[in-house]
């Protein structure tokens, strides 16, 4: 097996393992969407654009009480090492309903009956854990779209390599680790929206794997809030008026 | 005047906690009271509530708007108001109650791409909105050009009783006529228009700062005695 962790205690990429990865967040990138934002985590790129509210088509999909919300997760064939087919494959259909069921619980869908909410992810490269930069990314697009949010969403994994817990997985970790497990919190309402886990963890394990996930959530909501804060009242202005 | 006090917010954001009435994007957990939309919160003695900066048009009863014909027909039209509905305007409405296809057709008021300035007279969760174009000043729009802004933003290009509009049309002899959702006419001479389209875009860019309608008077002033 693949050695992840050298003796200093630190990993492939040269991150402790209780580091994030470099995180940068744009907001209102597309002009065309109502809303969008970029997103890098580390080698992971993503554009979101979120249209909607917009009529349902096919007419039969509209729901009488609220809105329908669809997502859309995709690869660009460039995004990974070697050429992925353009075409939806099975794991991206399955990222797009568990990314779209993270962030259900988000929005209030019932203030727009009878009308659909689009919600596309592009990823333009992919490096291990762009559900959870997709998931984090979709959450600005939409409260860039003005849609009417409980909270916002934040998306981070953590996991097992080479016998240590270790935060935000990268694409090889993500391979040769032994877990890996990607949360989506709402962090001011403190509820979770998202919970997978692929491999085997004790519970020693998974408690300092959990804790150590929802603290990483809760720093990235913070770019997050200050990547809106940014393009809404300009930089000089963060905080309060 | 009553105490308010003004914070920036994003969704999901907690703006205070106590005994408060929530006015408007805001929802309330056990006293708490979260924001819904990115904003600006205001907290006064009335409640709380949260001016969005962003997002759609949602019409209501009693809103004016300025809207396309894009379809009609037998007994209606079908109107786009820059909203996730269409809209109609009922023939009835428009030749009065004694409307008969056989005998009128609707072409002859407005036809396919025309702009019209209507009233929403009904809406509601279960039903698209209904226009009106009986009143004074709404029907068809004959001229002038149309600048479009975002929905949430109209409310600030308006002012405090329509302050800010009239700064604006009486530095560029224009008049604007200003649809709730987001839609705005602009009707007077070519360089007045292009100073007001100027004007109502930097409104919009703005429109989360204090002391707007002062800056958009500097603006205007400036510009006028370059022209001079």
């Amino acid at each position: 097996m693949k050695e992840l962790i050298d003796e200093k205690g630190l990993r492939i990429d040269g991150r402790r393992v209780d580091e994030l990865r470099p995180l940068k967040i744009e907001v209102g990138v597309l002009k065309n969407a109502d809303g969008s934002s970029y997103i890098e985590m580390g080698k992971n790129k993503i554009v979101v654009a979120v249209y909607g509210p917009k009529e349902v088509h096919p007419k039969h999909q509209a729901l009488p009480d609220r809105s329908v919300l669809r997502c859309r997760y995709h690869m660009a064939p460039f995004s990974t090492d070697t050429r992925k087919p353009p075409q939806p494959s099975r794991r991206e259909i399955e990222i797009s309903k568990v990314i779209r069921e993270a962030l259900e619980p988000a929005l209030m869908l019932e203030e727009y009956p009878r009308t659909a909410i689009d919600v596309y992810l592009e990823v333009l490269q992919a490096d291990g854990g762009s559900r959870c930069a997709g998931i984090t990314a979709s959450a600005v697009a939409l409260a860039d779209a003005g849609i009417s949010m409980r909270d916002m969403v934040v998306a981070c994994a953590a996991g097992k390599a080479s016998g240590q817990v270790v935060i935000d997985l990268n694409d090889v970790e993500d391979k040769e680790g032994e877990a890996d497990m990607p949360i989506a919190i709402m962090p001011n309402l403190n509820q979770l929206t998202l919970f997978q886990l692929d491999g085997i963890l004790t519970p020693e394990e998974f408690e300092k794997a959990f804790e150590m996930a929802i603290n990483a959530c809760r720093a990235i909501y913070n770019a997050q809030r200050k990547a809106l804060m940014d393009k809404y009242f300009g930089k000089a202005e963060v905080g309060e008026e | 005047m009553p105490e308010v006090e003004r914070k920036y917010v994003t969704p999901g954001e907690l703006i205070a906690e106590g005994n408060y009435k929530s006015i408007s994007n805001v929802i309330r957990i056990n006293n708490r009271f979260y924001a819904t939309k990115v904003g600006l919160a205001e907290i006064s003695h009335e409640g709380i509530r949260v001016i969005p900066l962003t997002g759609p048009y949602i019409p209501r009863v009693d809103d004016l708007v300025i809207g396309k014909i894009v379809d009609f027909s037998a007994f209606s039209w079908e109107v786009d108001i820059n909203s996730c509905f269409f809209a109609y305007l009922s023939a009835q409405g428009v030749f009065g109650k004694e409307f008969s296809p056989d005998r009128e057709s609707l072409l002859k008021k407005f036809s396919i791409g025309d702009l019209i300035y209507a009233k929403v007279i009904a809406y509601d969760r279960t039903r698209n909105p209904l226009l009106s174009v009986s009143g004074p000043g709404l029907g068809r729009i004959p001229k002038g050009e149309v600048v479009r802004i975002s929905p949430a933003k109209v409310p600030r290009l308006i002012g405090k009783k329509g302050s800010m509009i009239k700064t604006i049309e009486s530095a560029t002899n224009c008049k604007l006529i200003t649809g709730q959702n987001g839609i705005i006419l602009i009707v007077g001479p070519p360089d007045g228009i292009l100073l007001a389209t100027q004007a109502i875009k930097m409104v919009e860019s703005e429109a989360h700062l204090a002391g707007l309608t002062k800056n958009i008077q500097s603006f205007l002033s400036k510009y006028k005695e370059e022209q001079s």
